[in-house]
Order: C-alpha cells, then structure tokens, then sequence
C-alpha cells in the first residue's frame, strides 16, 4: 500500500537530472554581484583608491606625499580602532553607541590610576584595559543572557560611562607636559617614527595590526565563523550547535577590550588626558559611519573588518582632501551623509541574491 | 528483530498544564526508516527533541544501544552520534555550504598553526564536505564555497541532510524535510533518505504527508495524546487507516498494537 494514488510517479520516473546543478549565469552585472557578494570590502576599496586618485589629481603632490598620505592614517588612528571594535558588534548584528565612552573612561582610567595612586604607568594601562573589558562584560551579558535589545543596552551604557567618567574625573584634565614628565609610557603609542618620508606613530602602527589580526580571527578561526553564524541567524546557529552565549560574550569582551587600547591611543594622539575628549561623544557615530562606508550589514553576519578599515580611511581622506582644497568643511559632511546611504543600497542590492 | 538501537520508555515532559509526552514509549531498529505520525498539537515534535536533546524530559529513560543516557543539549545528542535535521534546517545562509557544514565542529589545522594560532584546515574541510555531498549525488554542486543563500530549497535540505549523514554515526532524525519543497525536490530528498537507509544508518521521520511516509517508512509510529497509540506496517495498513488512528476516529488493532 506504498503510494496509493502514484501521483507523483511521473516525477519518479524522470528523475531530475539538473537537481543541484548551479547553473553559471555570464552576465557582467551578475559577476559584478557575485564579486561583491563574496568579497564585501571591494565597494569601499574602490572609493577608497578612486577618493585618492581624485584628490591625488586635484591637489597634486600636496595631497599625494607621503607626508600627506600617513598623516590621514594618524588622523583616523582613533576611529579606527573603534570602527574594528564597531565592526565586531554589528556581525552579530548588534550596535554599539558606547564605545568612544569606554575609550574615553579608559583613557582617563589610565591618566587617573597613574596620577592619583602613583601606580606604574603601564599597570595604569592594563588596568584601563580591564576596566573597558569589564564594561564590555557587562554590555555582553545584558544582550545575551537578559536578551535587552543591543542599542537600548549601549544607550544606557553610554550614558553611565560618560558620566562616570566626568563623576570619577572631577572633569580634571592631565597636562601633556606632566604626562610627559612623569608617566611616559601613557603617551607610548604617540611616538613617532620616519619611513622615507612618512611618518607613523605607534598607534597607527597598532591599528593596523589589529585590523589584520581582526581580519584573521574573523576569517580562518572557529571563533569568527561563530561570530558571522551568530549575527546571521542565532536560532539556526545555536541549532547547529554554536554556543551563541559564549560567542556574544566573547565578542562584546573583546570589544570593551579594544575601545581599552583606543584610550591608550587616545593618550598618544592628544598628549593629555580629558575627560570632555569629543570621542566620548561623537566616537560611536564615527565608529557606524565607517562601518557602514565599509559595507557591513546592519543586519548582521555579512561584511568584512577590512571593509570597516577601508571605510574609517575614506572619512579620513574627505576630512583631509576637502580642507587640502579649501572647501568649507561642511562638505565633508555632506559627502559622507551621501557615501552612508549609497553604502546601505548597495548592500540592499548585495542582499538581494535572486537578482 | 535485534535489539532496539534507540529506545525510550515513560518519557514525560509537562509544559505548566500541558502535558506534551504522558509515559511515551518510542523504539528504532538498526537500519530501519521509522516514520512518525501524528496530529498538530500529539507532542510528536516534543517526543523528536527530547530524543534530539532540545528538550529535557521531566521523567523517562532514553537508551542508546541498550545504555541509559541523557541529553543536556543538541550537542550532547550529537556527540553519540544522534544527528537532527529541523524544519528550519538550521543554516546560516550567509556562510558557505562547508562553513554550514562544519558549524560547531570544525576541523583547526594539525602543528603550530592550528594548536597556537586556532588555524582551521579549509582544504580538509571543503574534501571533506565534496565527498559527502557526492556520496550522496549531490555532486553537480560546482562551488562548496557557495553562501548556501545561493541554494535551491531542495539543495539547501540536500545539504542539511548530507550534514547529518556525515557526522551521524548512529541515528539521524529529519523533521519534516519534504514540507517546503516543490513535487520534484520532494522527490530527491526521499532518494536521499533512502540512500542512507542503504548504507546503514537508521532513520526517524517526521512527516504530514501520507504517500511519503508510505512510501519509505518500514514501520509506522502513531503518536496521539503524548503517547505512542501503536505502531503499524505501512504494508498491512492503508493510509486512511493511518489518518484514522491518529486522529482517534479508529482503535488501534490488536495484533500491532504496541
């Protein structure tokens, strides 16, 4: 009694040869979004170079020096950082409005720990860092365990951290020159060194490394392949048998971990230490703003750190290019409002497989 | 008929006033396609994921090759050897066919790369999963470096389903696996069922559809109320028969009552 009315027998008899084949389409603009689906960070690497390129040709060797080139990489030093930190949150499709507060605290953890308990600066230092890894904790376990949606969690965060800042500070500001003279190694990642006429600092130095680093953990590791599963769909992740709390933990430790290295950075750059650092406030949008530029989905599980990178360093040459030439740097702006949405349609369009 | 390789006996789970599983007994042979049936709402799917782990049982044994064990999760299920396809298939549609493959067990390269650096060995990997999908006909995938997005509902299960018979060493449970696809893919993946039927693997199937279960199943399980009602030969029974006992407009018959 198997089959009783053998509807289906004249599939069973011509058996679908095609079944899983993957048919090729050849068309351009379908290779153009198969490259782009497969390597999200192309977008923001062409505008990068054409950004170059453009202001390369506009400005001349004003503008494309090495001089000129490596000072964009040190204005970007800080927000990229906090764009890799950014970047980690918004694969598991989270969001993180918190993270210049915790670079800012840390900052000022780090200053404070050394001037006010005489503690050895690089003991002020790794303290910094377990303050913002434990910030980040926090964060973590409110969206894993209490299930709080992210951007509520790191609105409150943000809010806490900043006034704590201010409140643990007394909105005291630590001079470059004491610094200087008496906990130099706060100030580390500023030092400077020369390549043929470029110049890098410590923190740029870092940044990059961690981008790579980043870059790797995310791509060749267990870890990142649970991370990209998390933030694509938890349910089918944790199903297969990834530990999605553990992973979020993870993933919001190392964050507050490495906005810990962005206020250590932070001292490089600015000499001092203040609480009222604009990062405090502006840090997070930034932060977006180059991951977005950088092609990662808001919805999570898709994009790559690189393409954050990519995008911390267009910002970087807007600012540079547009005040090199003179514009009232209000087109910075406006520019970069433009690069945010045109960022989100083509990842809309990336999405959209079908097409 | 040997010794059952799963067996449970008064599993019972309770959901507040719900009683989901009432005493359920459940018994798979070695090598056999034992369908499950039952209505919306019977406790089925709660009987497939106490089995499966998803679910702790409030009372009853599980017996794996005649051992008592227990499932604190999906993970300890698997790690004797019981693989589960959902419904939902449980992929994450952005990753590749072998990143899905491999989820949650995947293989770190051997020496310093994989031991300091956590290194994961792509290249075994990606053999790895060609072999599987290709052992059971589903070599026409050109690229196992596809987002699985890219997938057909039917190669999507194919691959679900290659997935479980690659790490499922002793009993693979599919969760309606023809209830999203077309005539044509329908018709695949219960080839693929019987595939690994054929090399060995018993199999628990959950399906609505009639002809299906009829079509494949060596024994039949009628689930009704939270308890197994009996168990019929899908050769002396028709599937009105079938609809009837799960549905309670039919007593089960003596003979093969269980």
């Amino acid at each position: 009694m198997s089959d009783a009315d053998g509807y289906e027998d004249v599939v069973k008899t011509r058996r679908e040869e095609s079944f899983a084949a993957f048919a090729e389409e050849k068309g351009l603009l379908h290779r153009v979004h198969h490259a782009l689906h497969t390597t999200p960070a192309l977008v923001p690497l062409i505008v990068l170079v054409s950004a170059v390129a453009v202001f390369g040709l506009l400005l001349g060797s004003k503008f494309f020096s090495p001089f000129a080139l490596t000072l964009i990489l040190q204005q970007v030093q800080i927000v990229g950082v906090l764009a890799a930190a950014q970047s980690l949150i918004i694969l598991t499709a989270g969001i993180d409005l918190s993270v210049g507060a915790i670079a800012v605290l840390t900052s000022v953890v780090m200053g404070q720990f050394a001037f006010r308990y005489g503690i050895p600066a690089p003991m002020a230092v790794a303290a910094g860092l377990a303050i913002g890894t434990a910030i980040g904790a926090a964060n973590g376990w409110l969206v894993s365990r209490m299930k709080l949606p992210p951007f509520i969690v790191t609105l409150g965060m943000w809010q806490i951290v900043l006034a704590a800042n201010y409140l643990y500070s007394a909105n005291e500001t630590l001079r470059s020159q004491d610094i200087e003279a008496q906990a130099p190694f706060l100030q580390f990642l500023g030092n400077k060194f020369q390549v043929a006429g470029a110049t890098f600092t410590l923190g740029v130095v870092l940044m990059v490394a961690l981008v790579l680093i980043l870059a790797y953990m995310l791509r060749a590791t267990a870890w990142g392949r649970h991370v990209y599963a998390v933030g694509d769909d938890p349910e089918a992740a944790q199903l297969a048998g990834v530990d999605r709390h553990k992973t979020l933990m993870s993933v919001y430790m190392l964050v507050g971990f490495i906005c810990g290295l962005a206020g250590w950075v932070m001292i490089g750059r600015f000499g001092s230490v203040s609480p009222s650092a604009t990062t405090g406030v502006i840090g997070n949008i930034q932060s977006i703003t180059a991951v977005v530029i950088g092609g990662i989905s808001l919805f999570g599980g898709r994009g790559s750190i690189m393409g954050a990178f990519f995008g911390a360093l267009i910002v970087g040459v807007f600012e540079l290019g547009l005040r090199m030439a003179g514009a009232d740097p209000q087109w910075t702006f406006l520019l970069i409002g433009t690069l945010i949405i045109a960022a989100v349609a083509v990842d809309q369009w990336i999405r959209k497989v079908t097409a | 008929m040997s010794d059952p390789i799963l067996k449970a006996t008064g599993l019972t789970k309770r959901y507040g006033k719900v009683t989901a599983l009432d005493h359920c007994d459940f018994e798979l042979f070695p090598g056999e396609i034992l369908a499950v049936i039952g209505d919306n709402g019977a406790g089925k799917s709660t009987l497939i994921k106490a089995l499966s782990g998803a679910v702790q049982p409030d009372g009853g044994t599980i017996y794996l090759d005649g051992n008592a064990v227990a499932f604190g999760s999906p993970n300890d299920a698997r790690g004797v050897g019981i693989e589960t396809v959902y419904q939902t298939l449980a992929m994450s549609p952005a990753l590749s066919i072998t990143d899905n493959m491999f989820m949650g067990r995947e293989i770190r390269k051997s020496g310093v790369m994989g031991q300091v650096f956590r290194q994961l060995d792509k290249a075994a990997m990606e053999d790895f999963a060609r072999k599987k999908l290709a052992d059971l006909g589903l070599m026409t995938i050109q690229n196992i470096n596809q987002p699985v997005e890219t997938l057909s509902g039917g190669q999507r299960q194919g691959v679900a389903v290659a997935r479980a018979a690659a790490f499922g060493s002793k009993v693979i449970i599919l969760d309606e696996p023809t209830a999203a696809l077309g005539v044509k893919e329908s018709r695949r993946v219960l080839e693929l069922i019987q595939d690994v039927r054929s090399r060995g693997i018993p199999i628990i199937l959950i399906s609505h559809n009639m002809p299906h279960v009829f079509e494949v199943a060596d024994r039949i399980h009628v689930h009704r109320l939270g308890k197994r009602l009996c168990v019929v030969n899908p050769k002396d029974c028709t599937m009105s028969d079938a609809v009837a006992l799960m549905t309670g407009a039919m007593e089960p018959p003596e003979a093969v009552a269980a």
